[in-house]
């Protein structure tokens, strides 16, 4: 006999090639458990392009369709409907790209995905950079990290334009389903993904997904990372079903973000000053998160 | 050129993963001391590799009579990376990280 929080089921296999200690394959893994064995998945170049190993190895027990970097939109949406054609409405389509892929190249037929309205889910996986070829920024790179496009030296060219909020602007395309989820929080992300299964329409949501190798940090601390990005505010977990904004972990004494940087390489060389001006960032990210759950919940 | 076709050309993957043996990629191996195990499968839920399954009550010796009808937990060290994150997240710390080659063949 075992209590479980999280459903027993696994169609993520041991043997895959993910760096020790990966946070994308911890959410691979929820993902999965919640949406069960009836989900076809597309895959763009990423991480996870290359983790399930080289053809004839399958590493998830479910059918996946790679694709090109910047279609992962287009792809979902033709499985879709060529499923709803079948009369097979109760496979769950799912898109499971990185942050690059969502953020930067694939916005566009995410975008346009969105807009039409298919029955899909989109997971945006959010390692906070070009992963998978080594390292390099994307839009959604956090403000004063380090990445080899935006290296340090006596410039200090470190990333300092804020993270593009994906969600946000999913928010914007009025789809049913938005939400924000991590790996430490695995019972928050799995009911969010089960509540997104209940509606019909566009779903996605944003895992951060924190990475050892990208970030800087010793393997073990992954699910620690993942925590402290919530503790802190830097990564807020909520949801937006149709418009209205609920936050689901509400930390009671917020850590100092400095915590969370300072636990991670790509963040070591800020100075006091730098600090400072992402911790005022931070918190204005809250209360303008906090205002829009309370305005949208009002009627 | 003559283009090779496999045998069997489909785009299938047949061959399971699990047929990769990630556990010689471990330097360390996480060792369960089960005399403090408290079975709450919180190193369960978190490893990246799903290499930690379920066994029955009576595999390992349990700290308290209250926990003995509840399985236990087994690291399978054929896929088990020694990334650690089940050690630091176990909550009585019965996880404990040792060098794989002092490690030996304890388990
Ligand atoms: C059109 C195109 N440009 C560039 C690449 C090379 N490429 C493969 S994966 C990748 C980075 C993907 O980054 P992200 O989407 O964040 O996923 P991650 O690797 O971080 O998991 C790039 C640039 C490509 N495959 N196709
Ligand atoms: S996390 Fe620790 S106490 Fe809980 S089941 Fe695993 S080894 Fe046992
Ligand atoms: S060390 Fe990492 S891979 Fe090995 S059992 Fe623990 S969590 Fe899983
Ligand atoms: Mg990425």
């Amino acid at each position: 006999m075992h209590r479980l929080t999280i459903p027993e089921e696994e169609y993520m296999l041991s043997g895959h090639t993910a760096c020790l200690g990966c946070g994308a394959t911890i959410a691979m893994r929820y993902v999965l458990k919640a949406l069960g064995k009836r989900t076809i998945l597309s895959i763009p170049a990423c991480c996870w392009a290359v983790i399930p190993g080289v053809y004839p190895h399958r590493n998830l027990e479910v059918p996946l369709l790679y694709t090109a970097f910047e279609v992962t939109g287009a792809a979902i949406s033709g499985i879709r409907e060529a499923l709803d054609v079948m009369g097979k409405e109760d496979v769950n389509v799912v898109g499971f790209a990185g942050d690059g892929g969502t953020a930067d190249i694939g916005l566009q037929a995410l975008s346009a995905a969105a807009e039409r309205g298919h029955n899909v889910f989109y997971i945006m996986y959010d390692n906070e950079a070009y992963m998978n070829t080594g390292i390099q920024r994307s839009g959604s790179t956090p403000m004063g990290a380090w990445t080899t496009t935006t290296p340090g030296g006596k410039k200090r060219m470190y990333k300092w334009e804020p993270k593009k909020s994906v969600a946000e602007i999913m928010v914007a395309h009025n789809i049913p389903y938005v939400a924000t989820a991590t790996i430490a929080y695995p019972e928050d992300m799995i009911s969010k993904l089960r509540r997104a299964k209940e509606m019909k329409g566009p779903k996605f949501i944003q895992i951060l997904s924190p990475c050892p190798t990208g970030w800087r940090y010793p393997p073990d601390k992954t699910v620690e990372v993942s925590r402290l990005a919530v503790q802190t505010n830097v990564f807020p977990l909520y949801e937006v079903v149709n418009g209205k904004y609920r936050i689901t972990i509400k930390p009671k004494n917020p850590k100092p973000v400095k915590d969370y940087l300072m636990m991670q390489g790509r963040f070591r060389h800020l100075t006091e000053e730098e600090i400072a001006r992402i911790q005022k960032h931070i918190d204005e990210n809250w209360k303008a998160l906090l205002k829009k759950e309370r305005c949208s919940q009002e009627d | 050129m003559a283009i090779i076709l496999p045998e069997d050309p489909t785009p299938i993957a047949k061959v399971p993963s699990t047929e990769n043996k990630t556990g010689g990629w471990r330097t360390f191996r996480p060792i369960i001391h089960y005399d403090k195990c408290i079975r709450c499968y919180i190193c369960w839920k978190f490893c990246p590799d799903a290499a930690i399954h379920f066994a029955p009550p009576d595999a390992h010796p349990s700290p308290k009579e209250a926990l003995a009808k509840f399985d236990t937990v087994e690291i399978n060290y054929d896929y088990c990376k020694g990334c650690g994150i089940c050690a630091n997240e176990c909550p009585v710390n019965a996880i404990e990280l040792v060098l794989e080659e002092a490690g030996g063949e304890e388990e």
